[in-house]
């Protein structure tokens, strides 16, 4: 029985690291966004690397599985499904990643009262990140319990969205630059996008779902 | 002479080992849950065993039917059976069996050769032509709502399923080709038990066995080689393009069938049901192909995915067209043996000698 399984729990476990990955990704890219609004440099470019590290481990772990999937002919039924979800996912740790590169290159200069409202989306953004990664490693193993954390996803995608447009009213009410009022909003967009990205994956896992319980 | 004659059993096998192997195989193959020859070499051997020790239940309802007692006349009728069988499936894709045009062939032979029909053995095959695919269809739908309510709860990871159901499909296709062997060696050989061209009993070593296994054994064989030599295309084109299971929905479906074959087919089960007072069925041979369309069509109803009434139609159309072609065919083939080849169909039809049709008239 051990050696029937040995192959498929090799496979699950690099599932379950890649999806490490991805959650701990987007957290270190909150507190990125954190140490760069704190205007601590040193920690900022620390959380920088290490997001930089957590994306390409997620991109040769999800490149490693979809081949074995295919080499081993494994999940024929839901090979489809199962490497679109990683392929989507994968974008969700790409996007934190670009965004938290976009303020190392732009240095966008953010006024100490907008500070708390750009960390309020971070935190949005990756919380919806973290039920998406629920959701996945559920798909896998608990299908009953992916509806559970899908909602959470839209919850915090919605409060994202609720949040963005606060602030970017808030930035255009302000006494500033036109050009700067831009580049704000810019990177509040930017910022916004992650809590997108989680939401397009768990319009496909809903459907996924749905696809295996029938 | 009469081993000649095995020859349409043999090819008869060949071609119901090819047909019925994509019918246990064909979507696990097709999905490529379970490789070809992995399938082919499990099908073949559990069907060689299934129809040597399997019993003789099926034999002994269609003995009943027709008791087919000169080589020619189990040539002819075996023959007939098969034709039938290719001439639908090829020309109209009918789902057609050999299960049923053999029925119509010894109901020809009887008719050629002036013995009855017994109609309660008749009754009980063409009942049980219905009864099997609605067997089967119940037991799938079962299975699957079964399944489909089980499965979630248990908390598998998705790819160890994926290992479950792989093993799963090949045990299940081992039980499959098991009761195919079982229930389908009638069709193939069930004409031949009369007029065995074996010895009475055959020693290899240790083994003993009856002409009647012998005979089995060969037909058994024949069906493995149809398995393994001509199925690999047909599973194909089943995992492919005609029916969309999913291995869990193959798994089941399977199973279902197979489970149809085995209670018609298991004479062990019926002595079994007999020792202990239980209300026991006929042992008939029945289609391995509509038991399979029976039992996709449970899981269609429990699924609510629409049924093609088509489908339907195509095997009611099978369980006359087969049986009345197959009899046309022996009425003709016997004739043809009868008058031109000058063989000697049944025990009691004579070999009309060659000078008596062409002796003169007395004088007087």
């Amino acid at each position: 029985m051990t050696l029937l399984f040995r192959r498929t729990r090799a496979l699950e476990a690099q599932i379950d690291e890649l999806l490490n990955a991805i959650s701990e990704g987007t957290l270190v890219f909150q507190q990125g966004i954190a140490d760069y609004l704190k205007k601590d440099d040193e920690r900022f470019q620390q959380h920088l690397k290490a997001i930089a590290e957590f994306e390409s481990k997620a991109d040769s772990l999800r490149r490693e599985i979809e081949t074995r999937l295919y080499r081993e002919s494994l999940i024929p039924d839901h090979r489809g499904d199962v490497l679109g979800l990683l392929e989507n996912i994968d974008n969700v740790i790409d996007e934190a990643k670009k965004t938290l590169n976009q303020f190392s290159v732009e240095r966008p200069d953010v006024p100490e009262d907008l500070a708390s409202d750009y960390l309020d989306l971070a935190k949005a953004g990756v919380e919806s990140a973290q039920h998406l990664v629920s959701a996945v490693r559920a798909f896998f193993r608990d299908i009953t319990a992916v509806p559970d954390h899908i909602h959470k996803v839209y919850f915090y995608e919605k409060e994202a969205d609720r949040l963005a447009d606060r602030l970017k009213r808030k930035i255009f009410s302000m006494d500033l630059d036109l050009a700067r009022k831009i580049h704000l909003r810019y990177f509040c967009l930017h910022v916004e996008t992650l809590s997108d990205r989680a939401e397009d994956v768990a319009d496909r896992l809903a459907i996924y779902t749905i696809k295996r319980t029938i | 002479m009469t081993w000649i004659f095995l020859l349409s059993g043999i090819f008869l096998g060949w071609s119901l080992g090819a047909n019925d192997g994509a019918n246990i195989f064909g979507t696990a193959v097709g999905t490529k849950m379970v490789r070809f020859r992995t399938a082919a070499w499990v099908a073949a051997a559990f069907v060689v065993i299934g129809a040597v020790a399997g019993a003789h239940g099926t034999t002994k309802t269609l003995g009943r039917l027709g008791a087919i007692d000169a080589p020619a006349g189990a040539f002819v009728v075996a023959l007939a059976a098969g034709l039938a069988v290719v001439l639908f499936l090829a020309r109209n894709s009918l789902p057609v069996s050999i299960s049923q045009s053999i029925v119509g062939a010894i109901v020809g032979w009887n008719l050629f050769t002036g013995r009855p029909t017994d109609l309660v053995t008749l009754t009980t095959l063409l009942s049980s032509w219905f009864v099997s695919p609605a067997l089967s269809g119940a037991v799938a739908a079962v299975l699957f709502v079964a399944a489909r309510a089980a499965i979630p709860r248990l908390k598998i990871h998705l790819l160890e399923v994926d290992v479950w159901m792989r093993a799963g499909l090949i045990v299940v296709g081992a039980f499959a080709a098991f009761s195919l062997g079982q229930n389908a060696i009638a069709n193939v050989m069930g004409v031949f038990v009369r007029v065995s061209p074996f010895p009475e009993t055959v020693s290899l070593g240790p083994f003993r066995a009856t002409s009647v296994e012998m005979l089995f054994f060969l037909g058994g064989l024949a069906i493995a080689a149809g398995i393994v030599t001509y199925s690999e295309r047909i599973m194909r084109r089943l995992g492919s393009g005609l029916t969309s299971l999913s291995p869990l929905g193959a798994l089941i479906v399977v199973f279902a069938a197979s489970t149809s074959l085995f209670l018609f087919g298991s004479a062990a089960l019926q002595d079994f049901l007999k020792a202990h007072a239980l209300p026991g069925w006929p042992l008939v041979p029945v289609s391995g192909s509509q038991a399979i369309v029976g039992a996709i069509l449970g899981i269609s109803l429990v699924r609510r995915s629409g049924i093609r009434y088509r489908v339907l139609v195509n095997i009611a159309i099978g369980w006359v067209a087969a049986p009345l072609a197959a009899l046309i065919f022996t009425v003709v083939g016997l004739f043809v043996f009868q008058n031109v080849f000058q063989l000697p169909v049944s025990s009691t039809s004579q070999r009309r000698p060659a000078a008596a049709s062409v002796a003169p008239p007395p004088v007087r």
